[in-house]
């Protein structure tokens, strides 16, 4: 029987910032189509390991799989290439360019497909008519949540097969919290295959299949996400972080 | 009036120069954070361009299409050479090579040409004057003005309505998340070096119409201006190095028409003590720029 590579597979993963080292051993599978998310407290080493996924760390040790090829230390325009959109946790618009210069950016890598591009602009604008609104407004001037949305609208320019997420409902009011989810649920239902990195361990455990949770560089637990929410050493894992 | 239109017009002239100058050493900076040191040396590059190709009996503007070409290929060069090899290291690495390259590119004009002023070609046009509405004017004034205008327009245009434009501003605040949309580093940088190529270029043909010959050094009195506009009108932003041009030539101006005869050999001494009170009133420049941006 054929044997389907994983849509992203991490093997002993290591990540070091000099002298000290943020990852240390994370190894963590997304089947295709499915929502995992990495938990765990501040500075456990998760948005350091999301970071080296996309390319913007390279990895000081271990192997990142995309449907079996490896891609370990990809420059990070080579994993955009290969279909891996990265939502920064530092929501990272470019102010000074307008709502809509943000979004063409983001469909860069088929920017020859005027015609696609078009289609899912006009999309973006539809299922966020407040950034339509403001679409030749600098994104610098957009409140946080307008800014969350932007960029994960322009992640999804691309049309990626993977989609990164670091932190999206970080500093934001819990209405737009819950329209984050909302879309992070409609994406998942869409059949992207999504890393969910998350400090909101009861939000992002509502809408994940499987969750892991880091504790000093490594993965400390896993399991389905009904699992996660029921173990009763979840709270320990974070205040032990 | 007349006086009005002739002040006018040596402002516009000399601060599109200074101007187009500055663009192409903001272009650089404000994508890698670096001053590229070896800037000066595209204008050399361009300058004796135009002295080897004097004798091949080219139509000028042939003869300048191909320094242009040339001090943009020198521009890219320098990203080969000085950049891209230890861009990942340190900035005093990268400061070092680009300071080295200058030097290389400058030794390597006294070498083998000669240190002694060469000759280059100009049309009619550059020494002739113009007058009209009671002015006389330098027709390479109006040549100038005409010159920056379209360059501008077009770089304007470049950066507004291309992907690759949008993209060079997107690195230019924040180079990591424009590649991790797919923006290849390597495109963006040797663009950002061509173009200011392309802009060292013209402002030699400017420059050099004033003198007439090029002489290795040549290139040090427009980096220092190109420097000293971009700090006046704010480092980070394309729009401040145009504005600091312009305000550096306002200023030079005004202190030639105001300043007795026997200051005017000191005018750099006034026009640097403007600049200082500038950057005492707005220490980051007239124009901040995007709020982030960290080397990359």
């Amino acid at each position: 029987m054929l044997e389907v590579a994983p849509m992203l597979e991490v093997a002993g993963l290591q990540v070091a910032y000099g002298a000290i080292q943020a990852v240390r051993d994370v190894s963590l599978t997304l089947a295709q189509g499915e929502l995992v998310t990495l938990l765990g407290a501040n500075g456990a080493g998760k948005s350091s390991t999301l970071m080296c996924i996309a390319g913007a760390l390279p990895a000081a040790g271990g192997s990142v799989r995309l449907e079996g090829a490896d891609v370990t230390s990809a420059r990070p325009e080579v994993m955009a290439r290969k279909g891996v959109a990265t939502v920064p946790e530092t929501r990272d618009v470019f102010p000074d360019l307008t709502v809509d210069e943000n979004l063409q950016l983001g469909a860069y890598t088929r920017r020859r497909d005027t015609q696609g591009v078009a289609e899912d602009r006009a999309r973006m604008f539809e299922m966020f008519p407040l950034l339509a609104e403001r679409s030749g407004q600098p994104a610098g001037t957009l409140s946080g949540g307008e800014q969350q949305m932007l960029v994960i609208a322009r992640a999804m320019m691309s049309r990626p097969r993977v989609l990164l997420l670091d932190e999206p409902s970080l500093g934001l009011a819990p209405t737009i919290v819950d329209q984050i989810f909302e879309m992070i649920a409609a994406l998942k239902r869409s059949g992207l295959t999504i890393l969910l990195v998350e400090q909101n361990a009861s939000k992002a455990l509502a809408v994940a299949d499987r969750a892991y949770v880091m504790r000093l560089g490594r993965i400390a637990a896993e399991g389905t996400a009904a699992e996660i929410a029921a173990a009763t050493d979840l709270k320990a894992l974070y205040l032990a972080g | 009036m007349s006086f009005f239109l002739q002040f006018t017009i040596d402002v516009l002239a000399l601060g599109g120069a200074y101007a187009l100058m500055a663009l192409g050493l903001v272009i650089v900076y404000g994508i890698l954070r670096l001053v590229n040191f070896a800037y000066g040396e595209l204008i050399m590059v361009a300058g004796y361009s135009m002295y080897l190709t004097s004798g091949s009996g080219w139509p000028w503007l042939v003869m300048a299409a191909v320094a242009v070409l040339m001090a943009m290929l020198a521009g890219i060069a320098t990203d080969y050479v000085a950049f891209r090899p230890v861009r990942a290291k340190s900035v005093t690495a990268v400061l070092i090579t680009s300071f080295a390259f200058s030097t290389l590119l400058q030794n390597a004009a006294l070498l083998f040409i000669s240190p002694r002023p060469r000759n280059v070609p100009l049309p009619e046009i550059f020494s002739e004057t113009v007058s009209f509405a009671g002015v006389i004017t330098p027709a390479r004034n109006l040549i100038t003005i005409a010159a920056t205008g379209v360059l501008l327009a077009l770089f304007s245009w470049l950066m507004r309505r291309t992907v690759l434009g949008i993209a060079m501003r997107a690195a230019a605040t924040n180079f990591t998340m424009a590649r991790m949309l797919g923006v290849p580093a390597n495109l963006i940088i040797s663009s950002a070096f061509a173009i200011s190529g392309l802009l060292a270029g013209v402002v030699a043909m400017l420059w050099i119409g004033r003198i007439g010959a090029v002489v290795p050094g040549i290139g040090l009195g427009p980096l220092l201006i190109a420097f000293i506009a971009t700090v006046i009108g704010g480092m980070r932003s394309l729009q401040g190095a145009v504005l600091g041009g312009f305000v550096l030539a306002f200023i030079d101006t005004t202190l030639n028409f105001t300043l007795p005869q026997d200051l005017l050999k000191f005018r750099d001494a006034f026009t640097f003590s403007l600049v200082i009170a500038i950057l005492l009133w707005r220490p980051e420049g007239l124009i901040k720029g995007p709020a982030s941006g960290q080397r990359t």
